[in-house]
């Protein structure tokens, strides 16, 4: 800062490392479809005090290097996720059902990719 | 006088180098990572307008200097930059509403500077215009937000704003290299811009909650060189040190 006016922030708005100010904005998730993608994928996470802002944000902090054509964001508090707790019950049983993976035909060349 | 349109680039150059200059100063310092960023692109996208535009003037100017040498080697005195974009960056909301003010006047001109009869300017002003469309509602919707938040956003807000509104007068000023801009059709008559600078600053003051300023005094004296703040002096001290230092040093 060179100039004689430059003002900086009050130390005193900081908060203690790994806890989040008090006066933080909600967190939103961001998901971004690239230029040659099929659908929007996650990339990460912002704060923002709205969706319209956290979309500008989005635009800032993730598409700097042209990635994108398509922004989505959603607020994480809505997001419902499954319990990491519960893996057992709700995956393992899919890993002897070898026959559920379409693995047994022969795709013709033509087709590409599916 | 020199070349009007070597000085009209170099005024089009300042602004936005000065501009950029005293944008990136908040670069890792920011209140919060997504406005540090969003500053930072707005900085990178200012300083890339410069090398458009000082490219060109150095080479109207016909003397071998590029926009480095325009940036690096010239004095305070040389710098035709408006006084707005020197002004301290003071705390962001002073940063949010000097920037505004910029956008909104930027906009404006270069939508009128895209019909220019210079092809290369004509050129410039549409790559920059996609760049300052975004810069503009981004600092509206902040003006906003922040004019029409919190008491202590509000207050930090109207003070920037009545410190900063002295400078836009410079902004819409006419002077010889004007006249001779728009007499050759390169660029617009900037009194001609006012009407709809100030709908659109009337606008959104409203609903920033936000009040504007009686008077109509001007500060002048950036645009031509005459006379800038004290603060363009610290600027280019800092900006141009290393080249002053170790002239021609690459990376």
């Amino acid at each position: 800062m060179s100039s004689p006016e430059s003002g900086s922030y009050d130390a005193t708005e900081a908060a203690p490392h790994g806890k989040p100010r008090a006066t933080e904005w909600p967190l939103w998730e961001v998901f971004i479809r690239g230029q040659h993608g099929l659908s929007h994928r996650h990339v990460g996470s912002l704060h923002a005090a709205d969706a319209e802002s956290a979309i500008k944000n989005a635009r800032d902090v993730y598409t700097r290097r042209n990635e994108g054509l398509s922004i989505w964001v959603v607020e994480a508090s809505a997001i419902a996720a499954s319990s990491p707790e519960e893996k057992g019950p709700l995956y393992e049983p899919s890993n002897d059902k070898v026959y559920r993976h379409p693995t047994f035909f022969d795709i013709p060349d033509e087709v590409g990719a599916m | 006088m020199s070349d009007p349109l070597f000085e009209f680039l170099c005024r089009m150059g300042d602004n936005t180098l000065v501009l950029g200059h005293r944008v990136s100063e908040w670069c890792g310092v920011a209140p919060v990572l997504e406005e540090d960023i969003a500053l930072a692109n707005t900085a990178l996208d200012l300083i890339g307008q410069t090398t458009l535009w000082l490219n060109l003037a150095g080479e109207v100017e016909g003397k071998g200097r590029d926009a480095d040498a325009l940036a690096f080697r010239r004095d305070v005195w040389d710098f035709h930059n408006v006084l707005l974009v020197e002004q301290p960056n003071g705390d962001f909301g002073q940063t949010i509403m000097r920037q505004f003010l910029f956008d909104a006047w930027h906009r404006g001109y270069l939508t009128a500077l895209t019909g220019s009869s210079h092809t290369q300017v004509a050129a410039i002003a549409e790559k920059s215009l996609k760049e300052v469309t975004y810069h503009l509602e981004r600092t509206t919707d902040t003006v906003i937000g922040l004019g029409d938040g919190t008491e202590e956003s509000h207050k930090r807000m109207q003070s920037a704003l009545d410190r900063l509104y002295p400078y836009i007068g410079e902004m819409f000023f006419k002077d010889a290299v004007d006249e001779a801009m728009i007499s050759e059709g390169i660029a617009p008559d900037p009194t001609s811009l006012r009407a709809a600078f100030d709908s659109l600053l009337d606008e959104v003051l409203a609903k920033a909650t936000l009040t504007r300023p009686d008077g109509t005094f001007a500060h002048k004296g950036g645009k031509s060189g005459q006379r800038h703040s004290e603060h363009l002096g610290h600027i280019l001290a800092q900006m141009q040190w290393l080249q002053r230092a170790y002239p021609d040093a690459t990376w």
